[in-house]
């Protein structure tokens, strides 16, 4: 015979955590399959390879090729990492070893209130301020382009990079920096060549946040890049992102029509490029452990 | 470093009138000792008696503690002051090596671990790089076990070779000096024992100091010992001496276990 708190116990286990557990992936599958559901009859009225290879997306003509948005997305956050990696590597570095203790939980914060700002705030930033002066400092014909699309995205990149590389900095055993500095290192060559290749895993999850950050952004990107669905390489080019579209789009389309569910469809794109980046970030992580090796698999 | 005649041998470490203290809390009291080269010193104390600490002023890695204040003189091969802060720290911790409690080897491969000290105290060739690791790794009797997997991980290792790993790494930076701390209180039997052969070998080449909270051990591998007292050098002779006829009473009492 069960007592009755074992018998509570024993439902709260069951039910409640495994519910708990496979919730996630349920409204994860759910999602999915919504998102299928609109968009993939729209390959009854459109092909496939035209949607994959079409470089040019005019839906009032019913043109539906994805290859402008998807590199409008792509150079937009290249150009956010360029600008935010090093950034955030370099803070985290400076929080994490370099920053006496009160210094450091003032950066903290004030990273994490970074992170708060609303993207629209960063959209009004980049119509008037960084859009304007790119634009006169350049010499080029608009201010509202990739490059001033990404600088900002690398300012929304930045704190979710340098909160994640600082724990994983601060992670790293004391004992590995006090056996660098006993061996006649100095403070910066055990940063560099020791601290940091230790975190590496942690430094590397963060960037790939980070890159689901930047091509995940809308609001800003919708303000600021300049919504010329073109495939072009040159940052100064004013380009479309795949959210950006989705965003400014959905509010004119019939519900149902082929329109429409494009756009499910560019939505189907987005959330595959964000499962590769998490494959991709595994892979690399896994790579880095086995090389370290010893580390229980884990890391810490 | 060229040491001098071994009939009458210059101290390697003059130790004069040593006061730490960490905020206002005073850890080492009036240190005064002497530790001559080609010997192995045990420093022996009971926990918190400032065993660990006396050790980390050798090669100052106090340092790296906040609040901490040294007072005293610390004289290294009979010129060079340990506590002048205008030394190049770097330069002094090539001389004095350190092997640690527990092994801690880098996350990189094992001739990555043994290269480190040579690569960051500037350039050297590929092969003569690689001639330091062999001769790094032999001197530690580690080079047939690890010699086919040079690229395997240093964390991959076992406790006692991860730990002759950590010796063979302060090896190759070629100090005068190595300090070790408590190396052997993480591994077991067998990994001990063959460290302790390790440590009596490292004799001929080097001076070595090393804390240790096992008064065996202190009797088996040291030519001296030195006895800490909550923060005070109670007593430091030849342990031969040492273990068979303490000069001080506290000594006597905490060889035979009355307390500590």
């Amino acid at each position: 015979m069960l007592r009755r708190g074992k018998l509570v116990e024993l439902a709260i286990e069951k039910v409640l955590i495994r519910t708990a557990g496979y919730l996630a992936v349920v409204i994860l599958f759910l999602i999915l399959l919504f998102i299928l559901r609109e968009g993939a009859p729209f390959f009854t009225s459109y092909r496939l390879d035209e949607f994959i290879l079409r470089a040019d997306w005019y839906p009032l003509s019913g043109r539906y090729g994805m290859l402008p948005l998807l590199s409008g997305s792509l150079l937009v956050t290249a150009v956010a990492l360029i600008f935010s990696v090093p950034m955030a590597i370099c803070s985290a570095i400076f929080i994490s070893e370099i920053a006496p203790p009160v210094l450091r939980n003032l950066l903290k914060v004030l990273l994490e209130i970074l992170a708060s700002v609303p993207s629209v705030v960063f959209g009004f930033i980049g119509i008037v301020l960084l859009g304007p002066w790119l634009q006169q400092l350049l010499g080029i014909r608009t201010g509202m382009n990739a490059l001033t699309a990404g600088i900002l995205l690398a300012f929304m990149a930045l704190p979710t990079i340098a909160s994640v590389a600082e724990e994983a900095l601060q992670a790293v055993p004391r004992s590995l920096r006090e056996a660098s500095l006993a061996l006649g290192a100095s403070r910066m060559q055990t940063i560099l060549k020791v601290t940091v290749p230790a975190a590496s895993t942690g430094i590397i999850a963060g960037i790939m946040l980070g890159v689901g950050r930047a091509i995940g952004e809308t609001m800003t990107v919708m303000m600021v890049a300049g919504g010329s669905p073109q495939i072009t390489l040159s940052p100064l080019e004013p380009v479309r992102t795949i959210t950006g579209t989705i965003a400014a789009e959905m509010g004119e389309v019939v519900m149902g029509d082929q329109h429409y569910r494009a756009l499910f469809m560019l939505g189907l794109l987005l959330f595959l490029i964000t499962l590769g980046i998490n494959t991709l970030s595994g892979v690399i992580i896994d790579r880095i452990r086995r090389r370290q090796g010893g580390r229980g698999g884990q890391g810490t | 470093m060229t040491m001098e005649d071994s009939t009458n041998p210059q101290p390697i470490l003059q130790v004069r009138d040593l006061n730490l203290f960490y905020g206002e809390k005073q850890v080492l009291k009036k240190i005064s000792m002497e530790i001559t080269p080609h010997s192995i010193t045990a420093i022996i104390g009971p926990s918190g008696c400032g065993k660990s600490t006396l050790l980390r002023c050798f090669n100052r890695m106090n340092d790296l503690i906040e609040n901490c204040r040294v007072e005293g003189s610390i004289i290294f091969g009979g010129k060079t002051e340990i506590n002048d802060r205008k030394l190049d720290v770097t330069e002094l911790r090539r001389r004095i090596g350190m092997v640690f409690q527990r092994p801690n080897p880098f996350p990189k491969s094992i001739y990555d671990n043994i290269a480190y000290g040579i690569r960051v105290a500037g350039k050297v060739s590929k092969s003569e790089l690689d001639a330091r690791v062999e001769e790094a790794l032999r001197k530690v009797g580690l080079w047939e076990e690890v010699s086919d997997r040079l690229e395997d991980s240093g964390m991959a290792l076992s406790g006692g070779q991860a730990q002759r790993l950590c010796i063979a790494r302060t090896i190759a930076t070629r100090p005068d000096i190595i300090l070790m701390d408590e190396p052997t209180s993480a591994l077991d039997p067998i990994s001990t024992q063959t460290i302790e052969e390790l440590i009596l070998e490292l004799r001929e080449n080097y001076t070595v100091v090393i804390v240790t909270h096992n008064m065996q051990q202190a009797a088996r591998i040291s030519d001296f010992t030195a006895f800490l007292y909550q923060g005070e050098l109670v007593e430091h002779s030849p342990t031969k001496i040492m273990f068979t006829r303490p000069a001080e009473k506290r000594t006597e009492d905490y060889i035979t276990g009355r307390f500590g």
